[in-house]
């Protein structure tokens, strides 16, 4: 009598409930990261036992009506999906790919953004510079006090040089506070993030850095230190101030593919700029970490103005042949 | 209706349909505040630990306490989403705790610069809202401060006003967040009622469809007593069933008797969608 109550779909169950326990067990591992437990066989059962869940679930659907076993089987194949069509390249070969081929690619292709992005800040510099000259109380819209630290256009002439030429570290916490360099990325972050809204506060930050900037200058300048206040500012400067325009030539471009997308949907165009721009953001972090060393340390260490022009010559050299560097597109 | 709506076709190569579900605004949520809550937790969780360690050895507790507050919430700011969902999971604890995880839209392996680009894309969401909140009088014009909140709303309820529950982040990364829980699979209830004491008739057993079966199988896993007195009791009389049986084991044997039928049923091609389905 029992007989004739035993359902086909209990016995598919019950033939194949191994296998799927198996599959889920070694899931198991391999999402919490013990992937060396598994051995050559779970290995190369993984493909197989995938597949075979994933016939099994075809069939539940077609032939067994309990909603608890559907479930499971969907989502025990979803999860083996991830993985078997999860990202197959190992955390070495991606940074190799990155500092090799994606990073300077992917600046390449922002020249666009990036000659717009060096353009806002030059203008924002230019402004700022002709505003000072004509009458110093400028400054203080441009720079905010806090930054400004006595650097002011009424401050005396020895005072200026002193702080460009001081040896006594601010203290440990200074120099690590400057190492962190979490100010610049979290603006360049910014300028990035901000794109999304067309471009016109990217633009905005771009101009304002600018200011910043040209304030600076003048005010150093008046004084006849302008050469070594740009040798201060260029040793770690170039590394920066390159960072904070690429980041905004990635905030460009996202703003201008999201604004004109041209053949593609506007969702398909974020995304494939997003791709671009966030692999350019990427180094940019990376690229003011850089900066924040070379301005913790380097400025500390190397007093000369000849000295500091020369490491701003290097680091722009170097800069330039790694991104732009003739033949690299091919 | 939300939950047809948030389906989505997701179909392997091999040609099956998972039929995924993207994860709703609530879910979305609740994973962002778990987060935000083992953030703030190890940075609460640091500072004590240096407090401490400062009382034992001679410290300059405040300047430390400054740099880890400095390291920690920039640390925290900028890796703590991307670094957890670099990982093979591809969730923060949060969104694992919830059961989701990060996918590609288009069913893609999911790559490092979509993962950076959606979390980059938090400085718009969270943390610019979050610095006009705690501006301070006097620093920044309060019209300005007003219209800045205004548009910082539209980021953060960005999610709230497309299909696809996309965050700005998603849309520029090209993902989109799916619910991937994990499921215990549960005993085969037909085993229970398989005694065969009991036959029902064929009338008996054409009262119901697919749709009931699925919440007899609710009822009879969630085992709540009260419920199954009362079920028991629509079925006995639907079915004019008056055999003095215990609640629990009428329903199991019923349950495996419907079950039996509809699917020998559909095996001939004929799904019964519910009691009103004439197939």
């Amino acid at each position: 009598m029992s007989d004739v109550l035993v359902l086909k779909s209990q016995r598919f169950r019950s033939e194949r409930e191994a296998d799927w326990k198996r599959l889920e067990s070694l899931l198991e591992l391999l999402e919490t990261g013990r992937m060396s437990r598994l051995s050559d066989d779970d290995v190369i059962a993984l493909p197989v036992l995938y597949r075979a869940t994933l016939s099994s679930l075809s069939v539940a659907r077609s032939i067994s009506l309990d909603h608890n076993l559907v479930v499971y089987l969907e989502s025990l194949a979803t999860r083996a999906y991830f993985f078997v069509y999860g990202s197959r390249t190992t955390l070495g070969e991606r940074l190799l790919a990155f500092f090799l081929r994606d990073w300077p690619a992917a600046v390449r292709r922002l020249w666009r953004e990036t000659l717009v992005s060096t353009g806002f800040c030059m203008l924002g510099a230019a402004v700022a510079a002709v505003l000072v000259n004509r009458s110093p109380d400028w400054f203080f819209a441009f720079v905010p006090s806090a930054l400004a630290a006595g650097r002011e256009p009424s401050a005396s002439s020895a005072m200026l040089k002193a702080s460009l030429f001081n040896h006594d570290s601010r203290g440990g916490l200074a120099i690590f506070a400057s190492f962190l360099f979490a100010h610049n990325s979290q603006i360049a972050l910014f300028a990035f993030a901000l794109g999304f809204a067309c471009c016109l506060p990217t633009a905005l930050l771009m101009l304002y850095n600018g200011f910043s900037l040209g304030a600076f200058v003048m005010v150093f300048a008046s004084h006849g230190l302008l050469l070594d206040f740009l040798g201060w500012t260029l040793v770690h400067g170039v590394t920066e101030l390159f960072a904070v325009i690429l980041a905004g030539a990635a905030g460009f471009h996202i703003g201008w593919s999201i604004a004109f997308p041209r053949h593609l949907s506007r969702l398909d165009a974020a995304a494939a700029a997003g791709r671009t721009a966030a692999t350019v953001m990427a180094g940019v972090v990376l690229m003011l970490a850089m900066a924040g060393m070379l301005e913790g340390f380097g400025r500390q260490l190397i007093q000369s103005t000849a000295a500091r022009y020369g490491v701003a010559t290097v680091t722009a050299i170097g800069w330039g042949l790694y991104f732009y560097r003739p033949g690299r597109g091919r | 209706m939300t939950a047809v709506a948030l389906n989505r076709e997701l179909v392997t190569p091999e040609g099956v349909d998972l039929d995924i579900r993207l994860a709703d605004a609530g879910e979305r949520i609740s994973a962002f505040l778990l987060d935000v809550t083992i953030m703030v937790a190890a940075l609460v969780g640091l500072t004590v630990a240096v407090i401490v360690l400062a009382r034992v050895l001679p410290l300059a507790t405040g300047e430390i306490l400054n740099i880890i507050w400095l390291l920690g919430f920039f640390l925290l700011r900028n890796f703590y989403f991307t670094g957890f969902e670099l990982t093979s999971r591809a969730a923060t604890p949060g969104k694992r705790i919830v059961g989701l995880r990060v996918a590609m839209r288009e069913g893609s392996p999911l790559t490092a610069t979509a993962i950076f680009a959606r979390n980059a894309m938090r400085e718009l969401e969270i943390f610019l809202p979050l610095s006009f909140m705690i501006v301070r009088p006097g620093q920044v014009d309060a019209w300005i401060g007003i219209t800045g909140m205004i548009w910082c709303v539209v980021f953060v309820f960005f999610p709230l006003f497309n299909r696809d529950r996309l965050r700005v982040g998603d849309l520029v990364g090209g993902t989109w967040v799916v619910v991937a829980p994990k499921r215990i699979l549960d005993r085969d209830l037909s085993t229970d009622g398989a005694s065969g004491r009991v036959i029902f008739s064929e009338a008996a057993l054409d009262a119901y469809g697919i749709k009931e079966l699925k919440i007899l199988e609710s009822v009879l896993r969630r085992r709540d007593e009260a419920t199954m007195y009362a079920v028991a009791a629509r079925i006995r009389t639907k079915i004019k069933f008056d055999q003095p049986l215990p609640d629990q084991e009428f329903l199991s044997t019923y349950y495996t008797a419907l079950r039996g039928r509809l699917e020998s049923r559909l095996l001939f091609g004929k799904r019964r969608r519910d009691k009103h389905d004439k197939a």
